[in-house]
């Protein structure tokens, strides 16, 4: 590897690091800023304009606060857990493309972390070890609460895992009849939906090629199962405070309790963005190449995917302050009886179409 | 596909009072110290110790307020007026006069029973202090200043709000039997609503009519 190769990796790397923190930031306020919103309430406006400050003053409260280990935790565990959670949430945005690729001299710099060309499957793997850090901390803190959250997670993340790739097994067969052959490349599945419909009628050729229109069931079961996957209200009975005090992260507190907070943020974020990777086209666009200042058409496709991945993490915010939590049976029921045969019913569907559209039909 | 219709109606609940939230319309927190809200009329804040227009002091030393008071937290001596400068019109005037506000749950019944409405109610509710000592109010800072203003415990605080000590819950009821005659029918301070307006006491016009000339004279 060559040095420029070298810094192109690292900078990669570092800004979607940085990307990343920065909008978690931004995420904890603004839901704290539209759930105040949604309940005829001001929010936090204290620290800097509009508040905007406000999850920096927490951190930093957070950080000179006392990290409290209590006598009965299994301590190589305890201190692992909080590790476990957030480094997990980190590598799935890793595989994100979030710009459009550009050139510098000859190389191409793609503002992705990594793309991997196993991506999906590394993001279906990546959140199910995010469940571990969950059930670990439950576990090691030596106490009835944290343990109670941890096996609801295990149970809660197994059931939403399921229907969460189906969805994204739908995605993927329709997505290898759009190019050459199927892919779970993050960056490729993005490219793919590029343009518009205008190939299958004129009258679609305004319509945005996003997998959203003929996937849309699958995007709605995606969105639900993202939705419990991260543990959000109404799906939060992992720490539900009214049965489990903090649930999971009871015992914690200081800078692991930020910790997982931090992953909690960082975990909706990214599933959003593969929501709208998948589903919304990620970075794909009009950039007016040629009729605009090479460098707004070029952080115009960023912007895009932000606007989109915002409207889902709105979405999530939405939802929290409207709907009360789920019973556990209820969340199991949603779970299996609902959303696994949906999702597989929608497979066999979808994939029995684009079978047609294929090969023709086999009687033909 | 009810729960369907339900979760949209839920939506449109939340999606609404956002929008309308943000507009402003339907915003019902204030950023509290930058921006005080008008309080209720008959709001129960701390006490204070009213005076007459002319200065003598409303309370005569009776204890009704320390005896009904459920909580116990108010403790008060009498003494004699002196005869040459009295405090109050009465024969007696509180000399002691505390208030322990840690202990008081603001039912105002010392108000209520209170025969000479010495003791009133202000709209002042920011009592905060960091030592217990402090809590505990004592004749002067209860006691109302002479333009009719409340004295707060810490006048130099982001939160004490002059104005509204200014006024204060201070109705003046007439004026005093053996006040100054110059000051009958005079209002000097009204803050929030009273029992109105008060008749002369019956002493006071009597002690006009008799004034010693016209009466010596016929």
């Amino acid at each position: 590897m060559s040095w420029p190769e070298f810094g192109i990796i690292a900078f990669r790397v570092v800004v979607t690091f940085v990307l990343l923190l920065v909008v978690t930031v931004i995420n904890v306020w603004a839901e704290r800023k539209i759930l105040a919103d949604m309940q005829s309430r001001i929010g936090p406006s204290r620290a800097g304009p509009w508040g905007i400050l406000q999850t920096v003053a927490d951190g930093l409260k957070l950080f000179f606060k006392e990290s409290v280990i209590p006598r009965k935790v299994e301590l190589g565990m305890y201190l692992l857990a909080p590790f476990l959670a957030i480094i997990p949430a980190f590598l799935i945005f890793m595989m994100v493309p979030w710009g459009k690729p550009f050139m510098i001299g000859d190389h191409e710099v793609a503002l992705q972390g990594a793309d991997l060309n196993i991506g999906l499957l590394f993001i279906l793997a990546m959140s199910s070890m995010a469940v571990y850090g969950v059930v670990l901390a439950g576990w090691s803190s030596g106490s009835k609460y944290p343990l109670l959250g941890a096996v609801r997670a295990t149970a809660q993340a197994i059931s939403y895992e399921a229907a969460m790739g189906l969805a994204m097994v739908a995605v993927v067969v329709f997505t290898a009849t759009q190019g050459e052959g199927g892919t779970l490349s993050m960056a490729e599945i993005v490219e793919r939906q590029t343009g518009t419909w205008g190939d299958i009628s004129p009258v679609l050729s305004f319509v945005p090629r996003w997998n959203l229109f003929p996937q849309f069931a699958a995007f709605a079961i995606f969105l639900v199962a993202i939705v419990a996957e991260t543990n959000r209200a109404p799906f939060d009975l992992v720490e539900a405070e009214q049965e489990l005090v903090g649930g999971f992260h009871t015992e914690y507190s200081g800078m692991r309790f930020a910790m997982f907070f931090l992953a909690e943020y960082v975990n909706i974020f990214s599933m959003s963005a593969i929501a709208a990777t998948l589903f919304l086209g990620g970075w794909a666009g009009p950039t007016f190449e040629g009729s605009l200042p090479g460098l707004i058409s070029g952080s115009l496709p960023t912007i895009y995917f932000l606007i989109k991945t915002y409207a889902i993490v709105f979405i999530f915010f939405w939802l929290r302050a409207t709907l009360p939590r789920l019973r556990y049976d209820q969340l199991m029921t949603l779970g299996w009886k609902r959303l696994i045969p949906a999702a597989l019913t929608w497979l066999v569907i979808s994939t029995v179409a684009i079978g047609f559209r294929q090969f023709g039909a086999p009687w033909s | 596909m009810g729960v369907i219709r339900e979760f949209i109606k839920g939506l449109r609940v939340t999606g609404g009072t956002m929008l309308r939230t943000i507009t402003g319309e339907e915003l019902v927190t204030t950023e509290y110290p930058k921006e005080m809200r008008q309080k209720p009329p008959r709001f129960h804040g701390r006490h204070v110790l009213n005076r007459y227009p002319d200065g003598m002091e409303k309370c005569i030393g009776c204890e009704l307020c320390a005896g009904v008071c459920p909580a116990k937290c108010i403790f008060v001596r009498g003494m004699d007026n002196d005869p040459e400068n009295p405090t109050s019109p009465g024969e007696r005037f509180g000399f002691v006069y505390e208030i322990n506000m840690l202990r008081c749950i603001f039912c105002a019944l010392c108000v209520e029973a209170c025969p000479t409405e010495a003791i009133t109610m202000t709209h002042l509710f920011e009592m905060s202090t960091t030592n217990r000592e402090d809590a505990i109010y004592t004749r002067e800072t209860l006691l109302m200043d002479e333009k009719g203003g409340v004295p707060h415990m810490f006048p130099d605080d982001e939160l004490a709000d002059m104005d509204e000590l200014a006024v204060a819950d201070g109705w003046v009821k007439a004026t005093a039997p053996s006040g100054m005659t110059s000051y009958q029918g005079v209002k000097m301070w009204q803050g929030t609503p009273g029992p109105g307006d008060w008749d002369p006491e019956p002493g006071q016009s009597e002690l006009d009519a008799r004034s010693p000339t016209e009466d010596d004279d016929g």
